[in-house]
């Protein structure tokens, strides 16, 4: 692949004829060529998970009056929080259905996709190098940044195309043509003002990684206000790209002008991405690199003073994030008490639960989704000593007087500490802000309970990741599908009503739902049993296989 | 303890390719050895091996009177490693990198430390992400040499090193021999071996093809003779040992196989010699008298695979 990674740009001089955008149609292909198997992944992944919820719905909400019940239910402002704004309750039909619950959603998923797409044909090529190459070839300076701008816009056109042509041709009622359009030019619009996003972010930063985390903070940013104006009913939505493509109204009212707010600000941001990138040299960030100190720290040379430093950054990112993530929700246990409990159909649900109240329920509901993002943080720390490793950094401290296990159970122990710490942190944060206003007794540790009832379930996962990096390191990015698998049960558990047997594969799914079920030790001894084990087996593979070199 | 290293037939392989294909290679006590072979023969894969970072497939090794997988951890700090590809971390400086290598290692000696960085011209306190090739391989260097280890091994260190440098790294390797460290020292670079090593191994394809004194090698192989003569030589063709010889009037040029040198000499005397220049042969000439032709036919053939590729 690398030999052949350089394309041929020295062809396109006379062809292009200078300029700065000179060579830019040679960068397309070449980047349309790198990424052949992944745009065909996410737009598949993204056309067909739309289908399928769209095709449930039917079978779900067959009567008006069960349609009707939805909307109630969606009707308090931790249900708007987490799909969109009120107004598609007024004519709650299968195509504003489909809107209301999946629009914001998956509009994450193609900013995520539009970030990570930018930041890899820019700044990750400069920062391996390979930039210096191909700008050495006659390409203008500009030609990188266009190139994959314009690939990243193609990719949202040709989704909407996919989305609209599928979707218009399932004919479930209230599912038009006209409405599918939109539903599809609503996702691009969107994706094509995150890649806007991240033109500026990898200017600033010298790292892709910096860049496309930057990217996907201002994406969870938008989600964030988006649903405290969709909660509140405020006009805050219109803050946000994302409330942008959701103020559209499709299969409702059909308001394409929003989508213009989508555009213009893509614009403004692509153009701001091009003038800053003529202010800093080749490799170079906004931000210059600062120097450090010229000796290591006492508690850098120990094996955990190290991993933790290494991990120090997402740590504290992390820890930020979940902070803010449970401070958001806390506020709204009180709205849920008051405003729900006037709904009908709702107290009838809610007698079948035996006795939870409606903020018990929504508890256990919240703390599912913390729990998968913790389970994120999870992941990702675990992970880090396979991309030290397949990186050639392990292999000099390896070379030293640690121990392999000790090497990777410094990294294994900070994701097995910094989990439960990201979920309490949460979960605290939640309580801390919702408990208060509720007037129910306990209900502080009651949250507290919830949070720490999960910590099994990440080491759980910890487990599964470090027994992938110990025996079977080339796969162990598969660790995902844990986290993956339990955000759509946990998502799509409560819109889809999966059966039972599907969240009892996930090791989340076998957590108690405090405060909703009681506390019970059982589930908790095995789950944290089993973790012991797959660790015990992970260093144990680790220590007995060829570390891989690069 | 006279042999720091000893391997026997050692055989290691990744899937299809046979690395390491029964290597063997003794390395005495207190001698800097030069580790040569093209890329690809191996070097690295061995060197790896010996750090226990590898799992030999077959054969026995031995490092410092222990198993270099089994007794990993008790060898290592014991020993010091360059790696030829040096990844630093992007966020910790260089002085950072040095310390907790060594530290981790069991503990570096501060002068040392900060003479080295001092000799090496390296600025301690930049971000590992700013560092360029030459400069990442110095902290690794540094990292190596800022303690006593016992055995070096050392992976092509100076590859990314620039000339001036490159005579630092010589004479650090020249005080550590004389302080009777015993010195692995890998390259493709011949010069620098030539310079430094007492004995040397030639590898290539994962096998050692020969292994000895540099003047045992240079016995076995040819002497390039030079002379200006009084007056014309003659006879020389019919000598035993002596090949390609150009001989015009009053100046001559010959090879000569180690073991006819005298003779050859003997019979130039005869002619008076006014001046004589003598070319021992490079370790450069070593390798190619070796696989000379295998090699040219392989490059061959890995051009057309390149080309292949790029079309493709
Ligand atoms: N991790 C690996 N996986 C597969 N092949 C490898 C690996 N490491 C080395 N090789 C192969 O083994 C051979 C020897 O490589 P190496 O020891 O790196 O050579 P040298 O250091 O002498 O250049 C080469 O053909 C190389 O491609
Ligand atoms: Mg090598």
């Amino acid at each position: 692949m690398t030999a052949t990674a350089t394309p041929a740009v020295g062809r396109t001089t006379e062809r292009a004829g200078g300029g700065a955008l000179a060579g830019t149609g040679v960068l397309l292909r070449f980047d349309l060529r790198r990424d052949r198997v992944r745009v065909p992944v996410w737009l598949a992944a993204l056309t067909l998970g739309t289908l399928w919820v769209a095709a449930a719905f039917p079978q779900l909400y067959p009567t008006a009056a069960e349609r009707q019940a939805a909307a109630a239910t969606m009707n308090s402002p931790a249900g708007l929080a987490f799909t969109g704004p009120a107004h598609y309750l007024s004519d709650y039909y299968y195509g504003s259905m489909l809107s209301h619950q999946m629009l914001g959603f998956m509009v994450i998923m193609v900013g995520i996709m539009s970030v990570l797409m930018v930041a890899r044909h820019t700044r990750t090529e400069e920062e391996t190098g390979r930039a210096e190459l191909v700008r050495a070839a006659v390409v203008g300076r500009h030609a990188q940044l266009a190139a994959a701008l314009i690939l990243t816009v193609a990719v949202n056109i040709a989704l909407a195309l996919l989305l609209t042509l599928s979707l218009g041709s399932l004919g479930i009622g209230g599912v038009t043509w006209a409405g599918s359009l939109l539903y599809g030019a609503a996702h691009a619009a969107a994706g094509i003002t995150f890649a806007g996003v991240a033109a500026v972010t990898v200017q600033i930063t010298e790292h892709s990684r910096g860049a496309s985390g930057m990217g996907l903070a201002v994406v969870g940013a938008a989600y964030l206000v988006r649903a405290a104006g969709d909660s509140a009913g405020s006009g805050l939505s219109w803050a946000s790209p994302i409330g942008w493509a959701q103020q559209t109204f499709a299969y409702l009212d059909n308001h394409w002008w929003p989508l213009l707010l989508n555009l213009a600000a893509a614009a403004a941001l692509a153009a701001l991405g091009f003038a800053l990138s003529t202010r800093r040299d080749l490799g170079a960030g906004l931000r210059a690199a600062r120097r450090g100190r010229p000796e290591a720290s006492r508690a850098l040379t120990t094996p955990l003073g190290f991993a933790l430093r290494l991990h120090r950054g997402m740590l504290i990112g992390f820890a930020v994030g979940m902070l803010v993530l449970g401070m958001s929700y806390g506020p709204f246990l009180a709205d849920v008490e008051t405003k729900l409990q006037s709904v009908e159909v709702l107290k009838e649900a809610l007698a079948q639960l035996g006795g939870a109240t409606f903020v018990d329920s929504f508890i256990a509901m919240i703390m599912t989704l913390l729990a998968v993002v913790a389970a994120i943080y999870v992941v990702i720390a675990t992970l880090r000593p396979r991309s030290e490793e397949s990186s050639g950094r392990a292999e000099p401290v390896l070379a030293t007087g640690l121990s392999r296990a000790g090497w990777l159970g410094s990294h294994l122990a900070v994701a097995l500490v910094g989990g439960p710490v990201m979920i309490l942190l949460a979960g605290l944060a939640l309580a801390a802000t919702g408990a208060p206003t509720v007037d129910e007794s306990g209900l502080f540790w009651e949250i507290i309970a919830a949070a720490a009832a999960y910590i099994p379930a990440l080491w759980v996962t910890a487990g599964l990741a470090v027994a992938l990096v110990g025996w079977f390191p080339r796969a162990s990015a598969l660790a995902w599908l844990v986290v993956v698998y339990a955000g759509v049960v946990g998502y799509f558990g409560t819109i889809l009503r999966f059966p039972g047997w599907m969240s009892n594969l996930s090791p989340f799914g076998h957590i108690p739902r405090i405060p909703v079920e009681g506390f019970s030790w059982t589930p908790l001894l095995v789950l944290t049993a089993i973790a012991a084990g797959l660790i015990a087996l992970g260093l144990y593979g680790f220590r007995r296989r060829d570390l891989e070199t690069k | 303890m006279t042999t720091a290293i000893a391997i026997s037939g050692l055989v290691k392989t990744f899937g299809s390719t046979r690395a390491l294909d029964g290597l063997d290679l003794t390395v005495n006590t207190g001698e800097v050895h030069g580790f040569l072979g093209p890329n690809g023969a191996g070097k690295s894969t061995t060197i790896r091996v010996l750090l226990g970072i590898l799992r030999a497939d077959s054969g026995s090794v031995t490092m410092l009177g222990g198993d270099p997988w089994a007794d990993a951890v008790a060898l290592h700090p014991r020993l010091a490693y360059v790696p030829g590809d040096v990844e630093l971390w992007p966020g910790l400086t260089g002085g950072e990198a040095i310390d907790l290598l060594g530290r981790l290692r069991g503990g570096l000696d501060r002068r040392r430390r900060d003479e080295l960085i001092e000799r090496f011209d390296l600025d301690p306190s930049k971000k590992g992400r700013t560092y360029s090739k030459g400069n990442r391989q110095k902290v690794a260097i540094v990292a190596a040499l800022a303690f006593e280890a016992e055995l070096l091994l050392l992976d092509e260190p100076t590859a990314g090193l620039d000339p001036l440098m490159e005579v630092v790294f010589q004479d650090v390797i020249g005080e550590a021999k004389a302080a009777g460290r015993t010195v692995l020292l890998s390259s493709h670079i011949l010069a620098q071996v030539e310079k430094l090593a007492d004995r040397v191994s030639i590898i290539r394809l994962g096998k050692i093809v020969q292994s000895g004194t540099l003047a045992e090698m240079r016995h076995l192989t040819r002497t390039t003779i030079e002379a200006d003569t009084a007056g014309r030589v003659t006879g020389l063709e019919q000598l035993p040992g002596v090949h390609d010889a150009e001989v015009g009037d009053g100046r001559v040029r010959f090879a000569v196989d180690g073991a006819h040198l005298d003779g050859a000499i003997r019979h130039l005397s005869g002619f008076g010699i006014r001046a004589l220049t003598s070319h021992p042969p490079t370790l450069e000439e070593l390798m190619l008298r070796h696989y000379g032709d295998e090699l040219a036919a392989e490059h061959a053939a890995e051009h057309q695979g390149t080309r292949q590729a790029v079309r493709k």
